[in-house]
C-alpha cells in the first residue's frame, strides 16, 4: 500500500539514481542498520552466558566475513562476468599477508593490517587476471583454479609465511582497535561483531558506488557483449583487471578477517581449500549474480542453512550429530539445484519481483 | 554538385566539408581470400555516405577496417587530417568513431539508460578513488554526463522505456537504444551496419527520420551501409558501391543509379 513510487516524484538525477527510490526502503534500510548497528551489540553485550559467543561464532562473523568475500567474488564472477576458482587461495593471500604484518609490525593498527593485507591481495589477484584476456568461461575457471592450488600449496611449503612454525600453523596475535580488542583469545564478542560490521558496511558501500558508475558500467559492458565494449571505447584488459584488483581486494579483506578475528589459528589448506571457492561461488549464485544484495543474503543463506538444519535435526528431532552432519550436505544440496531450477537468477531475483508486485498492489498490472 | 571542391552546400542547406576519413589503398585479405582489394574512398565532414553491394562484397570488412577490427595488409586510413596508426578498438572509439552492429549489440544485462551511460565511457574520467566514494567528482559528473544522455533519450523518444532492461525491448526499439548509444559518445563519425535490417516499413520510416535529424541537428558523420536501396539512395549523399572487394561505383545517388557496372553487380549481365 505504501510501497510506491506514484506521486515521489524525482526532481534531480542524484535522486532518481539513489540506492533506495521509494520511502518504505529507506525505512527499512535505516532500521536494518539500528539493528545491525545498535540492538545487536547491546544484545551481545548484556548477554553474559555462553549465548554471546555462540551467536556471534556460529553466525554473525561467518555471516559477515563470507558476504565481504561473496561481494567480492560478485564484482568479478557477477558485473564483470570473470569466471573464478581461486577465491579460496585469495583468502589464503588475505590471511597469510595480515600474518606477516602483524608479526612483522607489531605497532600497526589492525584496521591497516586488514586493508594492507586487502591490497597485496589485490596486486596477486591482478596478476591470476592476466591470462583472463585470452581465455574466457569455463577455461578461465580452470586458470584461476590453477592459482587456488598453488596458492595453498606456496603457504604450505614455503616456511618464511607461518614463520618457521613447527605446526605449520599461524595464529593471531591480540590487536586492538580504538581500545578494544578484536582479536587474540580474549577478544570480545561484541568488538569482534562491531569490526567486522563496519568493514562489511564498507565494502557494501564502496561496492555499491563502484558499481553504479563507469566503472562499474564498463564490467557490466564486458560481461554483457565484449565487442561493443571495446567498440565504445572500453579497454578490455584494463577493465578485466580493474575488476580482479577490487575483486580480490575485499577477498584479501574477508581473508584476512577470516583469520585474525573469526578463527585466530588457521592451516591453509584446511581452512581455504578448494571446498572455500565452490562455497562463495555458491552463495552469490544463490544469492543472485550481479547483485550486492544478493550476495549478503547469499552469504547469509550458506551460513544459516547448515545451522538451521542442525538444530531441526539434531535438536528437535534428536538424531546422531554424525547422521544429522551427513544428512545436512545431502540436504543443502538438494536445495542448491532445486533453486537453481526455480530461480535461476538467485534470492536478489525473487526479492525484485516481490518488489515488483508490491508495487502495483491490490491490483495485478 | 562538385565532388572536387572542398566543402560545398547541398541542395537542401546542409554544408559538406573536406574529408574526415579517406581510406586509401586499402587491401584486406584473409589467408588466400582477398576480402578487400586496393579500395579508396572519402567521407566527408557532415555527410551520409552510404557503403552499398551484393552479399559479401566486402561492406562489413571496410567497416571493421574503419573500427580496428581488422588490420588491412596494404593502405593507408587518414583521420581528420593524420595517418592513423595501427590500433586497438577501444582506443579509435577515444578519437570518435562510434558504431551499430548489424545483429544488436546491447548489453542486455542492463536497462536502456544504462546502456546509453554506457556509450559516455570515453567522456567519463573519474578514477576508481572517486567512483568508490561517489560523493563529489564522481556524482558531478554522472549527472552531467546524464544530462546528455537524456537529451539523446528525448531525441530518440525513448523516455517511456528508460529503465527497462533492454532485453524485454522489441527489436525496432532495441535497434532505436543501440544507435542510442552510439549517439551519447557524440562521435565525429557514426558507423551504422544496417540500421534497418529486419524493420517493416514504418520502422524503417522512424530509422529514416532519425539518420537525417541525427546528420543535420548534430551535423555528425554518418557511414552507413544499407540493403535497402530506395532508402539508401533517399537519404544518403554520395554512395560507394563494392563488389567482390572491388570498388566498382563512387558518386552521387543519381551517378551511381545510372553507372553500367552497378545496373550488372545487381541485376547480373548476360555472359555470351
Amino acid at each position: 500500500m505504501f510501497y510506491r513510487e506514484s506521486g515521489d516524484f524525482k526532481t534531480t538525477y542524484a535522486k532518481d539514481t539513489q540506492t533506495f527510490p521509494i520511502k518504505l526502503d529507506r525505512v527499512g534500510y535505516y532500521i536494518i542498520l539500528a539493528v545491525a548497528f545498535i540492538a545487536i551489540p547491546l544484545l551481545l553485550i548484556t548477554d553474559t552466558g555462553g549465548g554471546a559467543s555462540y551467536w556471534t561464532n556460529a553466525i554473525f562473523l561467518p555471516f559477515l566475513i563470507w558476504a565481504i568475500a561473496a561481494i567480492g567474488l560478485n564484482i568479478l564472477v557477477g558485473y564483470c562476468g570473470q569466471l573464478s576458482l581461486g577465491s579460496g587461495g585469495f583468502m589464503a593471500v588475505g590471511a597469510y599477508a595480515s600474518y606477516k604484518l602483524m608479526t612483522s609490525f607489531p605497532d600497526l593498527n589492525i584496521l591497516f593490517v586488514v586493508i594492507l593485507s586487502g591490497a597485496i591481495t589485490a596486486g596477486v589477484g591482478i596478476l591470476f587476471g592476466l591470462p583472463s584476456l585470452r581465455i574466457k568461461g569455463f577455461y578461465l575457471a580452470v586458470a584461476t583454479l590453477a592459482a587456488q592450488f598453488f596458492l595453498v600449496w606456496l603457504f604450505n611449503k614455503v616456511p618464511w609465511f607461518y614463520n618457521y612454525s613447527a605446526s605449520g600453523q599461524i595464529s593471531a596475535p591480540t590487536r586492538s582497535f580504538f581500545g578494544f580488542e578484536v582479536t587474540g583469545a580474549t577478544a570480545s564478542a561484541e568488538a569482534k561483531y562491531l569490526f567486522c560490521l563496519v568493514l562489511l558496511f564498507c565494502v557494501a558501500w564502496v561496492a555499491r558506488n563502484l558499481t553504479r558508475g563507469r566503472i562499474g558500467r564498463s564490467w557490466m559492458a564486458i560481461r554483457d557483449m565484449d565487442i561493443a565494449a571495446e567498440i565504445i571505447g572500453v579497454a578490455p584488459l584494463k577493465t578485466k583487471l580493474s575488476a580482479f584488483g577490487v575483486s580480490s581486494f575485499f577477498i584479501g579483506i574477508a581473508g584476512s578477517l577470516f583469520f585474525t578475528v573469526y578463527l585466530g589459528a588457521v592451516e591453509v589448506g584446511e581452512a581455504f581449500g578448494i571446498q572455500k571457492s565452490f562455497l562463495l561461488l555458491f552463495m552469490i549464485i544463490i544469492g543472485g549474480l550481479g547483485s550486492i544484495f544478493g550476495s549478503i543474503i547469499g552469504a547469509a543463506f550458506m551460513v544459516l542453512m547448515p545451522v538451521l538444519l542442525k538444530i531441526i535435526l539434531v535438536d528437535q528431532l534428536n538424531w546422531a550429530t554424525d547422521i544429522a552432519a551427513h544428512f545436512q550436505f545431502v540436504i543443502v544440496g538438494a536445495l542448491i539445484i532445486i533453486f537453481l531450477i526455480l530461480e535461476p537468477h538467485g534470492l536478489a531475483q525473487l526479492w525484485r519481483l516481490l518488489k515488483e508486485k508490491l508495487r502495483l498492489w491490490p491490483f495485478p498490472h | 554538385m562538385n565532388a572536387t571542391a572542398e566543402s560545398y552546400v547541398t541542395e537542401d542547406g546542409r554544408t559538406i566539408g573536406a574529408p574526415v576519413m579517406e581510406m586509401k589503398n586499402i587491401t584486406l585479405k584473409f589467408g588466400g581470400v582477398t576480402a578487400i582489394s586496393n579500395i579508396s574512398f572519402d567521407i566527408r565532414e557532415g555527410e551520409i555516405r552510404a557503403i552499398i553491394g551484393p552479399n559479401g562484397a566486402g561492406k562489413s570488412s571496410m567497416l571493421n577496417v574503419i573500427n580496428g577490427f581488422y588490420h588491412p595488409q596494404e593502405g593507408e586510413i587518414w583521420f581528420r587530417g593524420e595517418k592513423r596508426k595501427p590500433m586497438k578498438p577501444y582506443q579509435i572509439a577515444q578519437q570518435g568513431i562510434a558504431r551499430t552492429f548489424q545483429n544488436i549489440a546491447l548489453f542486455k544485462g542492463m536497462s536502456t539508460l544504462d546502456n546509453i551511460m554506457t556509450g559516455r565511457f570515453t567522456h567519463m574520467k573519474t578514477n576508481m578513488f572517486w567512483q568508490a566514494v561517489w560523493k563529489g567528482p564522481a556524482e558531478r559528473e554522472e549527472n552531467l554526463n546524464r544530462d546528455i544522455v537524456e537529451h539523446v533519450i528525448d531525441f530518440l523518444e525513448i523516455q517511456a522505456i528508460r529503465k527497462t532492461p533492454v532485453g524485454r525491448l522489441p527489436y525496432g526499439l532495441q535497434k532505436r537504444v543501440e544507435l542510442g548509444r552510439a549517439l551519447a559518445a557524440q562521435p565525429k563519425l557514426l558507423l551504422l551496419d544496417e540500421p534497418m535490417a529486419g524493420m517493416n516499413v514504418e520502422e524503417k520510416e522512424d530509422m529514416s527520420r532519425f539518420i537525417l535529424d541525427v546528420n543535420d541537428e548534430f551535423g555528425t558523420t554518418i557511414a552507413l551501409i544499407e540493403h535497402d536501396m530506395g532508402v539508401v539512395m533517399d537519404i544518403s549523399d554520395r554512395v560507394v558501391v563494392l563488389d567482390y572487394g572491388k570498388k566498382i561505383g563512387d558518386g552521387t545517388p543519381d551517378e551511381v543509379r545510372n553507372n553500367q557496372d552497378v545496373i550488372d553487380a545487381y541485376l547480373g549481365v548476360a555472359h555470351d
